[in-house]
């Protein structure tokens, strides 16, 4: 399963490969990693078929996670990838405008990565 | 007889002009003594059968008493009046002389002039007095005259005087009606730039955590899947085959990083917690107002905050002492959030009593000290007054002053953030736009009152 996860906080790529150390390895999980909305579109417009969810914070510099979500619901209508929105605590705002557009679930940072991989291993195996 | 009248009518009239029995009682006594001696002079004429001799002292009499009158300056009034009196006296004087020393004869002959000259002195005599009578009586009008307008004038003057002083009264009055004023309006100006502070605080603080997050997460996240992967490198270097006491060497260097990263979790969590706190100040507002027995709230909290305490040192006890309005009813209020007022404010009252007996419980003093913690609510006038206080350590107004600062504590290190009471402020403050205030004495306890409108 392909994962593009979309934060402008380039050390979460160093954090998702430890903590998905063991499911890459045994090639569960392969994430891609996208530093800002723009260039997931422009990963997303090569990988378009490859990627089956996007994990995408919301609050980043330039293109918004709701913007990227909104140009994903609109560009890839057919087949849809799984989108997961990352925010900081209890934002209510911005968890209601990612449901209103089409968000398939809402995590909160700190994100707790345990339940992230039960989330995650769910999708997975169903 | 007719000296005798003069000079009894003259003292009279002088008495009575001059008023001496009043003004100057020294002055009637001799006037008085005079009227007597004249009394006596005409009386003493008629007993020694009309007596040439007696008629004679009359002169010296009359002479000695206008003398007198004259060169006294207290008499200038009635000088007139005396000199008036003078050519009767001088033609009497004559016409007693010349018949003294004139022979019969000749006497007779003069005798019808002098009497005429006598009667002319008379007329003279009375013709003055009346006219001194007229001019004095004229100038009595005046006075009295002068006298009304004076009196008119006194009274006018008392008419101002009142009315000054009305004037007075009610100036005084809202000059004290404005200073008044101003006093609030510096209280409120005080409470003003107080709650501005709280809130420019508070605002800072929702910055500060917000930006401290990322970074805090990423030192979580990192502290916890290096634990996992000391975990693994164990587990990796147990299937070599290194020699044993290098494996106990590099072991033990990984359980020491493991613990390291554990109290980096450790640490990392507890500022997580404090900047969670930090954002809860920040979302103070966002809840809505509901219908709430608020009684059953603080309750709740109550025994929520105790048994809190409870879990941590079995040894501690309080009385938990409530005192509930029954008619109150629900109330429409943010429920959470006046919640976490209750708590915060609970939890700092068993601590405060707490700490007492902690503190005294060698000092004999305070054998008897029972702790107490009390709440009163009571809806009164369209406002909710809850009141939560307690016999515990309270403060000293250092601490007071600083109590609903963010940050501000008195616990020890990691046991309070120092959020609590600042968010409170907050909730009651903001939220509910009531307010949240302060009494306490160091030693005796601290009370916290809130208001809210209903």
């Amino acid at each position: 399963m392909k994962i593009l996860v979309v934060d402008d906080e380039p050390d979460v790529q160093a954090l998702f490969e430890q903590r998905f150390r063991r499911e890459i390895r045994n090639g569960e999980f392969q994430f891609s990693f996208a530093f800002s909305g723009e260039e997931a579109i422009g990963y997303l417009e090569g990988h378009a078929s490859e990627v089956v969810m996007i994990l995408s914070d919301i609050n980043m510099p330039g293109m918004s996670g709701i913007e990227l979500l909104k140009s994903i619901r609109k560009d890839h209508p057919m087949a849809p990838p799984i989108v997961m929105m990352i925010t900081a605590y209890g934002d209510t705002d911005n968890y209601d405008q990612a449901m209103k557009f089409g968000a398939d679930d809402f995590l909160t940072k700190p994100v707790n990565f345990t339940e992230l991989k039960q989330k995650l291993q769910e999708r997975y195996e169903g | 007889m007719e000296f005798f009248l003069l000079s009894f009518f003259l003292i009279q009239f002088i008495r009575k002009r001059l008023e001496t029995a009043v003004k100057s009682p020294e002055l009637d006594k001799i006037l008085v003594f005079a009227r007597y001696a004249s009394i006596g002079l005409m009386a003493a004429y008629y007993i020694f059968n009309q007596s040439t001799f007696i008629h004679w002292l009359w002169y010296p009499f009359l002479g000695g008493l206008f003398w007198f009158l004259y060169n006294h300056g207290e008499y200038k009034q009635i000088r007139s009046l005396v000199q008036s009196a003078i050519p009767f006296i001088i033609v009497s004087l004559i016409g007693d002389f010349a018949h003294l020393v004139l022979p019969i004869k000749i006497y007779n002959r003069w005798d019808n002039y002098i009497d005429t000259a006598k009667a002319f002195a008379l007329l003279w005599l009375f013709a003055l007095w009346y006219n001194s009578q007229k001019q004095q009586k004229a100038l009595e009008r005046e006075r009295e005259e002068q006298r009304r307008k004076d009196e008119i004038n006194e009274a006018k003057k008392d008419a101002l005087e009142y009315l000054v002083n009305e004037r007075t009264i009610e100036l005084t009055r809202q000059k004290e009606e404005l200073q008044k004023t101003l006093d609030e309006l510096k209280a409120t100006q005080n409470q003003l730039i107080q709650s501005e502070k709280m809130a420019s605080l508070g605002e800072l603080t929702a910055g500060i955590a917000h930006e401290i997050q990322n970074p805090l997460n990423f030192v979580n996240n990192f502290s916890e899947v290096s634990v996992e992967l000391c975990q693994e490198l164990e587990e990796e270097i147990n299937k070599t085959t290194i020699a044993d006491a290098d494996k106990e060497y590099i072991n033990g260097i990984i359980s020491d990083l493991s613990q390291n990263q554990q109290k980096i979790t450790h640490h990392g969590k507890r500022a997580d917690s404090i900047v969670k706190g930090m954002l809860q100040h920040s979302r103070a507002s966002s809840g809505t107002k509901e219908p709430t027995d608020v009684n059953a709230l603080a309750d709740e909290y109550m025994r929520l905050a105790y048994h809190g305490l409870r879990a941590k040192d079995k040894e501690f006890n309080a009385a938990l002492v409530t005192d509930f309005d029954p008619t109150m009813g629900k109330v429409d209020v943010m429920p959470q959030d006046l919640g976490r007022v209750f708590l915060n404010l609970f939890t700092n009252a068993f601590y405060a009593v707490a700490e007492k007996k902690k503190l005294n419980k060698d000092n004999p003093a305070f054998a008897n000290y029972k702790p107490e913690v009390k709440i009163i609510t009571k809806l009164f006038g369209g406002k909710l007054y809850i009141r939560v206080s307690d016999n515990g350590t309270g403060m000293p107004e250092s601490v007071i002053s600083k109590i609903f600062q963010p940050f501000f504590t008195t616990k020890p290190t990691g046991q309070g953030t120092g959020l609590g009471l600042s968010m409170s402020y907050d909730i009651i403050t903001k939220s509910h736009e009531g307010t949240l205030d302060v009494t306490s004495v160091a030693g005796e306890g601290t009370e916290f009152k809130i208001t809210l409108p209903v």
